[in-house]
Parts: C-alpha cells; structure tokens; sequence
C-alpha cells in the first residue's frame, strides 16, 4: 500500500514541475544564446522527450540513488541535497526534542486540571501559538532574544567549525519558533486523550485500589494517552519540513526548504523535483513508523489486525 | 435518531425549528464564538471601509521615511514614508478576499470526493483515497510554492493552488463523517424507495453532515489565511504593493536587526496574528456545539 502512495507520489511531483513554463535550454543559457545551441542543450538533457520517457528516466534514477545535475549549479543534485537535508534534519531534530516532551507535560497537565486557569493558559496559549504564522513568531523571538536581550543569535548558521554546543545554540531560535506552532496541536491531541482516559473506567478502578495520583498517571492515563499523541507527532512532520521553507529563508539557513525554494526561483526543476519527492518520502517514512509504533504500544490494534 | 430522520423528511418541521434554535442559542452563549466573532468582524470591517477609515492613503509616499510613532503617525512611517497604521487598517482586504474563496473551492470540491469515496467505497474508494494520501505527503507550502512559481502568482491562481491543496484534506475528513452515516437507517430508507445513489448522497447525506462541514470550512479559512500569509512572504502570494500585512513584515523585517524600526514590522506581526487566532476561536467554538 505505502509503496502504491510513493509511485502516486512521484507522479504527483513529476507533474508539478512539468508545469514549470518556459523552455528549459533557454532558462540555464539566457536571453543571449543563439536558438540552436538551445535546441542542442535541450538534446542533450532530453527535456523535450516525451513525458511517459522522461518520467521514466527520472524515476529509475532516482531510485538507484542518482538525482540528475542541477541545472543551475550544474553539479549532481544529491550534492546539493544531502548536505541541505542534514541541515534541516538536525534543525528539525531539536525542534523536535524541545516541542515533543513540552507539549505532552502541557497537555498532560491541561487534561488534568480541565476547565481550570492553568488548563486555560494552556489551551488558549497553545491554540494562539499554533495559529500564529511561523514567520511572525520568529521575528518577535528574534526581536526580545535576539535584539532586546542579546541572548541568542539572529542568524541560524553557526561559523565554519563551531563547536556542537554553538551549533545547537545558533540553533535555538528558529526551533523556538517551529515549537511555538507544533505545540498547540500535540499538546491538544494530549490533552483530549488524557482527559478521556481520566474518565476511563480502569483509571477509576486504579483509584479505588489505592494508588496515588501519580501511579495512576504514570502507569494507567499517560501510558494510554499517548497513542494518540504518537499519531500526532508524525502528522507533524509534514508541517515541519513545510514550516522548515519559511523559516530557513529567514534566518538564512541552508537546509531542504532554502534549496526546494531557490530551485522553484530558477526553475531548477531536477533539483526541485527530487527535493520535493525526499520531502514527500520523509513524510510517507514517518507516518509509517507511526503505524508502527502504535501497534508496539496498543496490543488492541495488533489483534484487530490479524483478525 | 429517528426524531431527525423524521425532521429531515419534513414530516415535523416543528421539530427540527426547535433543534435549530436550541444550537443558534448555545452558539450565541459561547465565549470563544463571540470573541471570535468580534476579531475578525473588526478585521472585515477594516477591510471593507478602511480607505475611509485610515488617515491617510495608504500607498502615498512622504519624505517623512521611517518615522517613529509620533501624534501624526500613530504607528510611524515606513522606508518610503508611508504611513503604517493607515497600511495595517488596510492590510486585511487583499487576504480576506483570496482565503475565503481559496476555502470555498476546496470544501465544494472536498466535499463532493468526500460523498463519493465515502458512499460508494470499493475499488473507486481505495484508488482516490491513495491519490489524496499521495497528495498529503507533500506539505501544503511547497505544493503552493511549487505551483505558483509555475502557474505565475496572481490572486486567482492563489485561489486555485490553495483551494486545491484543500480538496484531498476535506475529501478525508467529509470521507471519515460518510462512512460512519451511509450505515444510518434512512439512508437504508432512500435505497429501498429506489433513490438513485446522486441523490442519496447530495439530498439525503449532505444535509446531514453539514455540521462538521462548517466546522471544518472554519478550520480550513484559518489554514488559508496561514498559508496566504506564509506564501506571501516568500514572495509568492501578495504582490507588492499592496499593503498586505505579510509584504509589510517582508519588506521590512531586515530593519530588525539594526533594533530601531520595530515598528515596521511589529502591528502587521499583530495584526495577522489577531486575524488567525481570531478565526481559530471561531473554529473552535463551532466545533464545540456542532460536533457534539
């Protein structure tokens, strides 16, 4: 099934940037260049080829691992990509360690304490943040940390040879912001779930044996309720490496999104293309560990599945 | 369920005037709705009469370049003195066209694959729904950005890609809410009398799933409004120059770092922000009465 999703896909993305105007041979050599030696060019690079044929050499290509030569840079695409991709990736990464914990204790505690100021604050806060453009919440970061106090730099590229702790340091703000929006969803879905599982009968039965609030839920509304949120998280990752886009233009970081978006200016299409479809497979890999990772953690599926 | 199969046939119209009002009157005590309600009524009405509102034109230029907020310019100038707040009462109109219509054309479109994936199931269903998940897997923004640097960007083609980008995300969720009504007796009802399967689906379901259409539809103008703004400070929505909130955090959020001339940037940054979280409250009161 995941694999008939990654085929759709690759047409889906084919098809984008096939509607990419304009002749291609004239795009890399300008205004300038005589009519045949765009003519040769576009020979050489196959573009005016049909479709079925271009797709096909694209893809099985692409599948032994060779992204095809920017046409801007004119170097292989996968040494324009790899290095943008482990940008974003650990990017992505402390975003992630910092949004994943933070939001299942806010929901957590917001489930708890329904209906109450803290939940409140929480939900509210939560929703705002979320709604809030990316873009909009990195400039007022950059503005009280960056400008106002000083604390952390405004750019996201550290020096050539800094050291991990300076990376991660350069780091901080641009996750900040992919923090603020990712949060308010996954502390929500926590919430919701903890909420339902408070009400659960098995958590009423868990007080009724006796056990404190805190093994209650620890062992019986945490552990249940973060199914869902594992669900969640992954859903996310679409969003991240969207947010990623914007957010790596502002602070002038070289990752994925930086390289989807130069290549889209300048109509790059090889390096567009496969840049797009390491974002959908990204995608299609996480909600696939998610799958996963949810039957490990809820034995109810595994049966249901095998019925 | 049988008093609402039979409101919904009009053998008791009484009836389902009463469901009507008791939901109006639960949505009109809800704090969050009204709230809601307010921001972006407030934002509307700047948009529609805010040439007669604002001070001054908004894209009239001055010498007065990069003034600070002073009696004559509330919110300051901006690089090429042009009054801020007469550009932030403004900077809603260009979005609030293009996000409501970019919502529309994905929920029509949404909700009609919705029906029929969700009604007919089988092989129709499994092929559309692994071309939505296909469409899923690429984030909304690089799908847009990919788009429009093809299509060339204009507020018409804004619409499209966006509303577009919506159809496989409402087709899912109006999908989901079909399945779990074409089980529900009346639909039953309608195949015995003979209805044909057009008909069950658009006269029969959809009137019955209209509650968590507009919910969704609420939910979908905020994502709209998110993207407008996201897609328009990479340059690929709003041209300039349009007063448009996110051109105005564009243009002039490289003035930042100098830590002067925040406010260039600072009342569009709130004023959008007000806007989203605005329809957000919206979304969520709506969904709070009629999702029950």
């Amino acid at each position: 099934m995941a694999l008939i999703t990654l085929f759709l896909l690759s047409v889906v993305v084919f098809v984008m940037a096939q509607l990419l105007p304009g002749d291609v041979g004239r795009n890399v050599l300008g205004p300038f260049a005589s009519q045949d030696q765009v003519d040769r060019l576009n020979d050489t690079l196959g573009v005016n080829r049909p479709l079925v044929v271009q797709y096909w050499d694209w893809i099985s290509h692409f599948l032994r691992g060779d992204l095809g030569t920017s046409l801007q840079y004119q170097v292989p695409v996968s040494d324009l990509l790899g290095p943008a991709l482990a940008n974003s990736l650990k990017l992505a990464a402390v975003a992630f360690v910092l949004v994943v914990p933070l939001s299942i204790l806010g929901g957590t505690i917001a489930g708890l304490k329904r209906g109450g100021i803290t939940d409140r604050v929480i939900t509210v806060g939560g929703l705002s943040l979320t709604a809030v453009p990316e873009f909009v919440t990195a400039i007022v970061l950059i503005l009280i940390f960056g400008v106002t106090l000083g604390w952390l730099p405004v750019t996201a590229t550290a020096p050539e040879g800094a050291s991990i702790p300076t990376q991660l340091e350069y780091l901080l703000l641009p996750s900040f912001a992919l923090v603020a929006v990712l949060f308010g969803y996954i502390a929500r879905i926590t919430r919701s779930s903890v909420m339902e599982s408070v009400d659960a009968d098995y958590t009423r039965t868990a007080y009724l044996k006796g056990l404190s609030q805190r093994q209650v839920v620890g062992r019986h509304v945490l552990r249940n309720s973060l199914l869902p949120t594992i669900a969640v998280v992954a859903t996310q990752v679409g969003y991240l490496i969207g947010g990623l886009l914007v957010i790596e233009k502002l602070f002038n970081y070289n990752g994925i999104g930086q390289r989807i978006y130069t290549a889209a200016v300048n109509k790059d299409f090889l390096l567009l293309e496969s840049g797009v479809m390491i974002v959908g497979v990204i995608y299609l890999v996480a909600t696939f560990i998610a799958d996963v990772l949810y039957s490990v953690f809820n034995p109810r599926i595994r049966v249901q599945g095998s019925e | 369920m049988s008093a609402m199969t039979e409101a919904a046939a009009g053998i008791q119209p009484r009836e389902r005037d009463i469901a009507r009002r008791e939901t109006l009157r639960q949505l009109a005590k809800s704090k969050t709705l009204i709230v809601g309600v307010l921001i972006v009524g407030f934002w509307v009405v700047c948009a529609l009469f805010g040439s007669t509102i604002a001070p001054d034109d908004p894209l009239e230029l001055s010498d007065a370049v990069l003034a600070a907020p002073s009696s004559a310019h509330w919110f300051g100038t901006d690089q090429l003195g042009r009054d801020v707040f007469s550009r932030v009462i403004v900077g809603a109109s260009e979005t609030l066209k293009i996000a409501p219509l970019a919502t529309m054309v994905g929920i029509i479109f949404g909700t009609i694959i919705g029906l029929i994936t969700g009604y007919s199931r089988g092989l129709v269903d499994e092929s559309i729904s692994r071309i939505i998940d296909a469409f899923l897997a690429l984030p909304l923004i690089v799908l847009a950005v990919t788009a429009l640097v093809g299509l060339g960007s204009s507020n018409a083609t804004l619409i499209v890609v966006i509303g577009v980008a919506f159809t496989p995300v409402v087709a899912r969720t109006v999908r989901a809410t079909v399945l779990g009504e074409r089980e529900l007796d009346y639909v039953d009802a309608a195949k015995l009398r003979g209805e044909r399967s057009p008909y069950i689906m658009f006269v029969e379901i959809l009137p019955n799933i209209t509650g968590p259409i507009i919910v969704e539809a609420t939910v979908r103008l905020g994502y709209a409004i998110f993207a407008v703004a996201g897609l328009t400070f990479l340059g690929f929505g709003v041209q300039p120059p349009s007063p448009d909130w996110s051109l105005q955090i564009a243009d002039n959020y490289q003035l930042l770092s100098s830590g002067t001339y925040w406010w260039t940037v600072l009342f569009a940054a709130l004023a959008v922000s007000s806007l989203v979280v605005g329809v957000n409250l919206i979304a969520d009161g709506l969904q709070q009465v009629l999702d029950r």
